[in-house]
């Protein structure tokens, strides 16, 4: 018989050993395939319904592959301590920018055994491609979604002030003149820009871009610019001599789109095919909503910043899994873009349960595929293409320039600085700004080298 | 060693004499029982120490020991680290940035030190002295601890609204001043976080405080009061020598507490504006989860490894130097 003593020992191991037995992370063994996908972060329950139909729809056409989903979201720092600690989903989306850095270091699944089996392996934008790829061609990681950055703006303000929200600005000095006219009309911030998170550095480069400058040439920087001083001068004009930026100088990506959808912005630079966040995770009123595209300087390497999302595929994934995960990508992210039954499906989803169809992307294939995969689903285009026009209409004529690629979040970081101090230091020297930001972005490019 | 140790040893004492005497026979089984109980009381010891052990093992030493080894390493996590040798502490110290954020950190300090460090024992000596109500003032001063900090941050953030409306403002509104952009100024906004986090921490030090106030004997009040001394006095005669030790405690945890200072700036300003709130939490926070190398977690670990170190010594140091007046 035990005494008490030894029962409680006994007791106390026996769950020690179960609290160490919990940690293991076996799934069921079921002889199915389990992958854990991905799920934008903090959608609306209609939103949720349409993606657990397309689940449903999956393991149905998949008998042997059971679909989990897990809130994700990518952003800088998030990303980074996810793939570190392990918790990212099996299936999961990245930048452009990241691909092929993420690739060179294996710290992604090398699919390309499974992707190379891809009826439409050879169809993509061979620039679109290459972000995904490794230096032998192989696609690691599947591009799924092209943007072009626009200029959102608010119909609603543009009318209050005055302005035709039909004839949105086609300059940045008709940026700079509609940003203070709706600011002295109603209040409220004209233009707002992204500073935190590395957010400030990509909208500065896109608008550099824009004026047809670049941040860098061939591993070399070139922050210290006539386009960057241009750039910058209008941000210091709206904000310290129009007063026309309002009283939050500070947003990240969420922040910005948040206030965009409250109504307490005019205007604003980002992807192209933002509608869909700022509507499903924002509540945006869509009689509110405009998209223009950006204005290019009249110079010969002014373009459009554009830019993409990969799916990628965990490099903890077993290779059942992964070839799971490569069907899923096919299945959710791809077929809709290159078959008719698909993309009606997958668009009579999303209308029926109110989510948005038809929201303006750059195509990841060439131009004919893309536009027959809109004509297959126009009759479920339920976003305000009107509103949108001035983006759709032009978009395809503009220059499309690709993000740098050497060390570019560590950039984009020293340019969030840079932009910082224009708009909180009404005195800041932008030429000593510019001087600093050179040497600080040469030496992130040269450590990352 | 428990009361059942000291009984064994006991037992097995009395046993060894027995024996170089010829002991009874009776007496002999009693040696091998006492080595076989003082073996069960050892495993039962261990058993029970085995889940904090595990725990601590697991949680607390094993990522100590792996920081220190990773600052010699090139290491995302995902694939095989490189040891580079001290690569990394020569990267950090080349970064320009560790100097803002030394310089930040430092002001933070300074600013908690002059502002927040006297605000608890102020306050703690003040509701010391009220008749009534005592536990009440308590539990407000101590209602900011329990308010989940990323909660109050959100709520600063609305009192720090650089708009006219924004609560700060409106209120120096009635006075004709403002507005301020308290996130957004260069110059304000490190004094605006020591605001938020003095309001967010001051209750449990003041808590802390008022226990040892408790063990002051008031018959050193009293005879202070019949010499005439005023509140003023016996705050500097009396209570300040009487709190000297959980002075001392509290000062270096508040120095250890402020040098470690993330959740302020990284909730509030990202760092921002233009670098103006980079701390060192937040440079190495920077180092493993915003670059484009993904994760360098070797200049992280390397980064932290050095203020383990300078604020161990600056401890040890502390506590030397202070040792004659803490006793």
């Amino acid at each position: 018989m035990l005494t008490s003593r030894t029962a409680a020992a006994v007791t106390a191991a026996a769950l020690t050993a179960l609290g160490l037995a919990a940690c293991s992370d076996d799934g069921p063994d079921d002889g199915k395939t389990h992958i854990t996908v991905t799920i934008d972060a903090g959608l609306e329950q209609a939103a949720i319904d349409a993606f657990n139909a397309r689940v449903e729809q999956f393991e149905d056409a998949n008998p042997d592959i059971d679909v989990e989903t897990q809130e994700y979201t990518w952003t800088a720092g998030t990303f980074t301590a996810q793939l570190a600690g392990g918790t990212l989903p099996d299936v999961f989306s990245i930048p452009f920018t990241d691909g092929r850095g993420l690739i060179e270091r294996g710290q992604i699944a090398d699919i390309s055994a499974y992707t190379a089996e891809l009826p439409y392996r050879d169809a993509f934008n061979p620039n679109i491609a290459a972000a995904g790829e490794d230096a032998d061609g192989n696609l690691w990681a599947i591009p799924i979604a092209a943007y072009g950055q626009g200029l959102h703006y608010n119909r609603t303000l543009f009318e209050a002030a005055g302005l035709d929200p039909d004839a949105p600005p086609t300059t940045w000095d008709e940026v700079r003149t509609a940003a203070k006219a709706i600011s002295d009309a109603t209040g409220e911030a004209g233009y707002a820009t992204m500073t935190n998170g590395n957010t400030g550095g990509w909208i500065l480069t896109t608008v550099v871009d824009a004026l047809g400058g670049r941040t860098e040439d061939a591993g070399t920087a070139t922050i210290d610019t006539p386009q960057m001083r241009e750039a910058l001068a209008q941000l210091q004009a709206m904000r310290w001599d129009d007063d026309s930026m309002g009283d939050t100088l500070q947003y990240d990506w969420a922040g910005i789109n948040q206030d965009f959808a409250a109504g307490r912005i005019g205007m604003y630079v980002s992807g192209g095919g933002n509608y869909g966040n700022l509507f499903t995770q924002n509540g945006l009123n869509p009689d509110d909503y405009g998209l223009t595209v950006l204005p290019l300087a009249d110079a010969p390497d002014a373009g459009v910043l554009g830019g993409g999302t990969l799916a990628a595929v965990s490099p903890n994934a077993e290779p059942a899994e992964q070839e799971a995960a490569v069907a899923w990508i096919d299945f959710y992210y791809m077929e809709k873009l290159t078959d008719q039954a698909a993309a009606v499906a997958d668009a009579e989803v999303k209308a029926e349960t109110g989510q948005p169809v038809g929201a303006p992307e750059l195509p990841v294939f060439d131009q004919a595929t893309y536009d027959e995969q809109q004509s297959w689903i126009a009759e479920y285009v339920n976003v305000p293409v009107d509103q949108m026009a001035p983006y759709t209409s032009q978009v395809f004529a503009q220059p499309l320039v690709n993000e740098p690629v050497t060390a570019t979040q560590e950039v984009y970081a020293v340019l969030d600085t840079v932009v910082q101090s224009v708009l909180t230091d009404e005195g800041a020297d932008i030429d000593a700004l510019l001087a600093t930001a050179q040497a600080d972005a040469q030496a992130a490019m040269d450590a990352a080298a | 060693m428990t009361t059942t140790d000291i009984r064994t040893s006991g037992a097995s004492g009395g046993g060894v004499a027995g024996h170089q005497a010829g002991p009874p026979r009776a007496a002999r089984p009693g040696r091998p029982r006492a080595r076989l109980a003082r073996a069960r009381s050892g495993l039962h010891t261990l058993v029970f120490l085995a889940p904090m052990l595990i725990v601590f093992g697991v949680f607390s030493w094993l990522p100590i020991g792996r920081a220190v080894v990773m600052s010699f390493q090139r290491t995302n996590l995902v694939t095989d680290p490189v040891f580079v040798g001290f690569a990394n502490f020569q990267q950090v110290f080349a970064d320009p940035q560790l100097w803002t954020a030394i310089q930040n950190t430092g002001y933070f300090a300074l600013l908690a030190l002059l502002f927040g460090y006297p605000v608890p024992l102020v306050a703690a000596v003040l509701m010391s002295e009220v008749r009534k109500a005592r536990g009440l003032f308590s539990a407000l001063a101590y209602l900011p601890v329990v308010v989940p900090p990323v909660v109050a941050v959100l709520l600063w953030k609305l009192f720090y609204d650089a708009g006219e409306d924004g609560v700060f403002n409106t209120i120096l509104g009635w006075f004709g001043l403002g507005p301020v952009a308290w996130l957004q100024d260069a110059d304000v906004v490190m004094p605006s976080l020591v605001l938020e986090a003095t309001w967010a921490a001051a209750g449990g030090t003041v808590i802390i405080y008022l226990a040892a106030l408790v063990g002051v004997d008031p018959s050193l009040y009293e005879a202070a009061e019949i010499d005439g001394a005023g509140v003023w006095r016996k705050l500097w005669h009396i209570t300040l020598p009487q709190l000297r030790g959980v002075l001392l405690i509290t000062f270096i945890l508040q120095i250890i507490g402020t040098a470690q200072v993330f959740l302020e700036p990284f909730l509030f300003t990202d760092g921002g504006p233009a670098n103006r709130t980079l701390t060192l939490l937040l440079l190495i926070y920077r180092y493993a989860f915003t670059n484009s190398l993904g994760g360098d977690y070797g200049a992280a670990a390397a980064l932290s490894l050095m203020l383990a170190v300078v604020l161990a010594a600056f401890s040890m140091l502390y506590f030397r130097l202070t040792r004659k007046w803490s006793s």
